[in-house]
Parts: C-alpha cells; sequence; structure tokens
C-alpha cells in the first residue's frame, strides 16, 4: 500500500536529493546499510561508506543483501538496503521466507526505474510491477514527493518496519533524483 | 563422514566458545535441533541460499562474537556471490562451514555440480578467500575447528539424512530465543 507521510515541507533548495535521503537515514540512526549500485545511487553510496557511523557493505545481488542485512539485525543493527527496483524480483523470496516468517524488520531504499523519464526500455517491465509486487508481499512503501519529503519518509519507514516487524521501502523515481 | 557428524563437531565448538551459530534450510536445520538443541542456535527454515549472507551480517555487526554458519553445497552454488563478498569483508569472527556431499539431501538427495564438477574450496580461494580448508575426516574437522574461528571449511561428507524430528518451535520463538542470545556479551575466554 502507498502510504502519506504527513504534510509537505516547503523544500530545502541547498540540499540535493542524495543527501535529503542521507540525512533521513542518519536522522533515525540507520547504522547498517548493504547496496547494489544503481546509477540514481552513485552519490549516496559513497556518502553512506564515507559515514564513520555506518557499516557499508557492497552485495553481489539484492537478495543476498537482504540475508546480511537480516544478520545484522540480529546483531542489533539498524538496516537498510540501497538498491535498484529491478532487484526486487530476486528478493521476493527471502524477503517472504526470510523476513516475513520471523518478524524482521529491512528499510529498503529503491531507486525505482521503468517509469517516469525512463529512457531503458528493459528497465519498463520491472518498473511498472515493482509497486503491484510490494503490494501483494503486504510491504509499504512511501512515494516522497519532494526532497524535504523524502528525510521525512526514511525515517518514518524505519520506525513503522520495527514497529511492524516487516520491511518498508521507499520509491524513488527518476524525477526525484533529478530535481534541483 | 555424514554430515551430522560434521553438525555435532561444529556445535560442540559453538558450544565451547560460545559462538552464535546459523543453520541451513531443511534437514541440516533439524539435525542440529536433534544434537544440540542451544537458544544461540537459529533455525533458517526458508531462504534458501542465504544462511551464509545471515552470518555474514551478524558477524560484521557483532565484532566481539564469534560467528559460525553450517551451510551447504547446494545452497553455496545458489548463492556463490557470498563467497566474494565474504571475501572482500572477511571478518575474523566468522567461521563458515560447508558440508559438501554433492546432493540436495533436504529434496531427494539428487546431485549437486560439486558431485563432478565443481571444487567448493577452489571457488572459495578463487574469490579471495584465504582461509580455506578442505577436510574429508572428522579427525582432520576437529583439529581445524581446535585452531580456527574464521575461514571456510568444505567437509566432504557422504549424502544422507538422520531421521530426525521436526523443529518444535514457531519462527518468532526462533528469532527471540536467538536475539536474546546474540544481543549480550560473550561469555568466552
Ligand atoms: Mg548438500
Amino acid at each position: 500500500m502507498t502510504l502519506k507521510c504527513g504534510d509537505t515541507i516547503s523544500d530545502m533548495k541547498d540540499i540535493t536529493p542524495t543527501e535529503a535521503v542521507f540525512n533521513g537515514l542518519m536522522d533515525v540512526g540507520i547504522d547498517f546499510i548493504v547496496s547494489v549500485p544503481c546509477v540514481n545511487l552513485k552519490d549516496l553510496i559513497p556518502m553512506v561508506d564515507r559515514e564513520s557511523s555506518v557499516i557499508h557493505i557492497p552485495v553481489t545481488r539484492e537478495e543476498e543483501g537482504v540475508g546480511v542485512c537480516a544478520g545484522a539485525y540480529m546483531g542489533g543493527k539498524k538496516a537498510a538496503i540501497l538498491m535498484q527496483n529491478s532487484g526486487l524480483g530476486n528478493s521476493i523470496n527471502a524477503l517472504s521466507s526470510l523476513n516475513l516468517l520471523y518478524g524482521i524488520p529491512l528499510l529498503m531504499i529503491i531507486s525505482h526505474r521503468g517509469i517516469g523519464d525512463e529512457t531503458i526500455c528493459a528497465q519498463v517491465p520491472m518498473g511498472e510491477m515493482t509497486a503491484p509486487l510490494l503490494d501483494t508481499l503486504g510491504i509499504s512503501y512511501y512515494l516522497p514527493s519532494s526532497k524535504a519529503d523524502a528525510t521525512k519518509a526514511v525515517r518514518i519507514a524505519w520506525i513503522r518496519a520495527v514497529e511492524e516487524k516487516r520491511p518498508v521501502a521507499i520509491l524513488l523515481p527518476i524525477p526525484f533524483w533529478s530535481q534541483p | 563422514m555424514k554430515r551430522i557428524d560434521v553438525i555435532r563437531e561444529v556445535a560442540d565448538k559453538a558450544r565451547d566458545s560460545d559462538a552464535l551459530l546459523i543453520a541451513n534450510i531443511g534437514i541440516p536445520c533439524k539435525e542440529l535441533y536433534s544434537v544440540s538443541d542451544m537458544p544461540n542456535n537459529f533455525y533458517m527454515l526458508g531462504s534458501m541460499g542465504l544462511a551464509s549472507s545471515i552470518g555474514l551480517g551478524l558477524a560484521l555487526s557483532r565484532p566481539e562474537r564469534n560467528v559460525i554458519t553450517i551451510d551447504g553445497d547446494g545452497s553455496i552454488l545458489m548463492n556463490m556471490g557470498t563467497l566474494a563478498t565474504i571475501a572482500s569483508q572477511a571478518p575474523q569472527n566468522y567461521l563458515l562451514v560447508i558440508v559438501d556431499n554433492g546432493a540436495y539431501g533436504s529434496t531427494g538427495n539428487q546431485p549437486t555440480a560439486t558431485l563432478n564438477h565443481v571444487n567448493l574450496e577452489e571457488v572459495a580461494q578463487g574469490a579471495g578467500n584465504r582461509d580455506v580448508f578442505e577436510v574429508d575426516s572428522l579427525q582432520r574437522l576437529h583439529t581445524i575447528l581446535g585452531e580456527k574461528d574464521s575461514g571456510i571449511i568444505v567437509a566432504k561428507a557422504q549424502p544422507g539424512n538422520e531421521d530426525v524430528p521436526v523443529i518444535q518451535m514457531i519462527p518468532e520463538a526462533i528469532l527471540s530465543r536467538f536475539m536474546a542470545e546474540s544481543s549480550r556479551a560473550s561469555r568466552s575466554v
């Protein structure tokens, strides 16, 4: 289901979309992050890698990252995955038979390709299926409409993931990343 | 060497060293449950392929605790990237034990590619792991387990399952019991 994260604050002119997401991660104390690259995550990944309060682990595949994050949660960490939506397909069994089965929270920061301004046709099928797949899984997702909204959504999503003991996603399409 | 023999040896080490122990999906979980049901055990009931990844995330999060994963050849073949990620991080508190019986033991002993083709010791080394040990006897396994708290052990075993009971715990109970252990400081020396 799509969730609103409250009032949209007038936008911060002086920060980038990447910084808006990063600030949300820091605000809520995310301290363990796995990543699989996307061009829209090209600034966020080195930013979390440089952050001394975060253990950053590049992984080979999204499903592997879901497993690493589950282990990190068992070790007391607040865990998030940075990924492209194309990797949702290979993660579904893990999200279901690991996170949903045991009640393990996870924050999923997803670069949502294949909708809005997409130029690569191969991104479109998974792009269109991403929200329906999350709906089917019963994984809530936020669609922040601005940078300020994104910072807030990231924070709220982790709190909700812990409360509900399940993954919660943030979907960030191409127009989010290209805004000034 | 049978899988349950390997599991018994690893469980003994986990108990002696106060290690956190992740067990692979299927019969390996049930065999561990039957020989040594401890609060330090996490029984992975689903998500085939991810036991080694869960163990890695745990080891990186709790560097002061020893973590051991019991995995299988079929599961490693399903998530071979894990060997690259483990090599890249190389946590000194993480020991991965791969029981390589050349078979998908929990689903009817269909052959895996390790039976005639894939050498997991070489794959693990080729992925960049430095401490990789192949063992084909219980005595050698016992010796290596006595010496190592990190690295990868490939234990060559015969296919076959013990007739063991189903785990009598719901997933939430497995997790909460395990996390009560994983969150405390180590008792080890
Ligand atoms: Mg096997």
